[in-house]
């Protein structure tokens, strides 16, 4: 029964505690907003833009920011990234238009192909790479263009416990810790007056309890998976974890504690990086051109 | 005892005999599914993996990854 209130449990913590549905609810959102409190996540007057896929997590991050930012009378706002992925992104767009017109919260949709001329689907015709870097490539670049030309000061996304110990453990692999010093709850290594902050405060939420919580407040979602995604770099690193996470419970809890840990030394190396801009589309680029533009072929 | 599972991620229906006092840990078990990487749910309520089944319970279980 539920530690607190004698009440059938919903779930079961790290430290084998019961919580019944309200109380879940309330140590979830209290979870969160300690995370963006200690994190100093959200600034008084920050325009707050939400990245929104209409998937679990950025709905649930969507819900609880509007929730918190609202009793303080402020206003958020949502940004989807439209692929062009058919059987998947349409069904998501729906569930994210739903839920935005529930919470009455301004929805901005920009759409892959309108601005580079074909969608994920058709670029994929012709690539042999590994699948999900190009979408991701395309996606934050959108993300970070349209958030700062709509006005945003913060961009918000729905990554999670799971999504970080997988970046941190995939960096790891790969060996390139200056792209571990990129992570974090909020991002801030490079340096360029085009980047817009983003920040994560579903940071130490597990995938498992996202779910819960999306699931007990009933959030319209079509509990999809992009069709690109299996058999990546990620999601085997992430089935890994999951073996390790059910062998010895709180390993992915204690690989990003340990991570928040030495972050600030690992940012001290690389702080204060410059970061140039694509000569092409005057976005910031690390090389002459930016990745997306490299992708696309634009000179 | 018999239960009837829904496992979402591969829509698929499957009858599942168990012993009497079985846990939702225990069907996880048997199904070779991670507890980690799924949520269960008996008439749309969310369950823990301590929850004792009955027989003819109608169980659900949803995937927590997404990739995308």
């Amino acid at each position: 029964m539920c530690k607190n209130c004698d009440l059938k449990p919903v779930y079961k913590t790290l430290n084998d505690k019961n919580l019944c549905k309200s109380c879940f609810i309330k140590y979830f959102e209290k979870k969160v907003l300690k995370i963006i409190r200690q994190y100093n996540l959200i600034e008084d007057k920050d325009e707050v833009f939400v990245g929104l896929s209409g998937g679990k997590d950025s709905m649930t991050c969507l819900y609880i920011l509007d929730k918190y930012l609202k009793k303080m009378g402020r206003q958020i706002k949502a940004l989807l990234i439209n692929e062009g992925i058919e059987g998947y992104r349409n069904k998501t767009v729906e569930d994210a238009e739903k839920i935005c017109k529930e919470l009455k919260i301004h929805l901005k949709i920009v759409s892959l192909k309108k601005e580079f001329g074909k969608s994920i689907d058709d670029f994929y015709k012709n690539y042999k790479g590994r699948p999900c870097t190009p979408c991701g490539i395309f996606r934050r670049y959108l993300l970070n263009k349209y958030a700062r030309e709509y006005g945003a000061a913060k961009l918000a996304t729905g990554h999670n416990l799971d999504d970080e110990a997988q970046s941190i453990f995939m960096n790891q692999i790969k060996g390139n810790m200056a792209l571990s010093a990129k992570l974090g709850p909020a991002t801030g290594v490079l340096v360029h007056k085009k980047f817009i902050k983003r920040i994560k405060p579903l940071y130490f939420m597990t995938e498992k309890e996202v779910t819960v919580y999306a699931f007990l407040k009933r959030f319209p979602i079509n509990y999809i998976e992009c069709p690109y995604f299996h058999n990546t770099f990620r999601d085997n690193v992430g089935r890994m974890l999951n073996e390790l996470e059910e062998k010895y419970p709180g390993t992915k809890q204690s690989i990003v504690k340990a991570f928040i840990e030495i972050l600030p030394k690992l940012r001290e190396q690389y702080q204060g990086e410059k970061i140039g801009t694509c000569k092409v589309c005057k976005e910031p680029a690390a090389k002459e051109r930016c990745k997306a533009c490299e992708l696309l072929n634009r000179n | 005892m018999k239960v009837n599972v829904f496992i979402e991620r591969e829509r698929k229906d499957v009858e599942i005999e168990l012993k009497d006092n079985s846990t939702v840990k225990d069907l996880l078990k048997i199904l070779k599914i991670n507890p980690v990487t799924v949520i269960t749910t008996i008439n749309d309520e969310v369950i823990t993996e301590d929850y004792k089944l009955n027989d003819k319970d109608k169980i659900e279980i949803h995937s927590v990854v997404s990739g995308g």
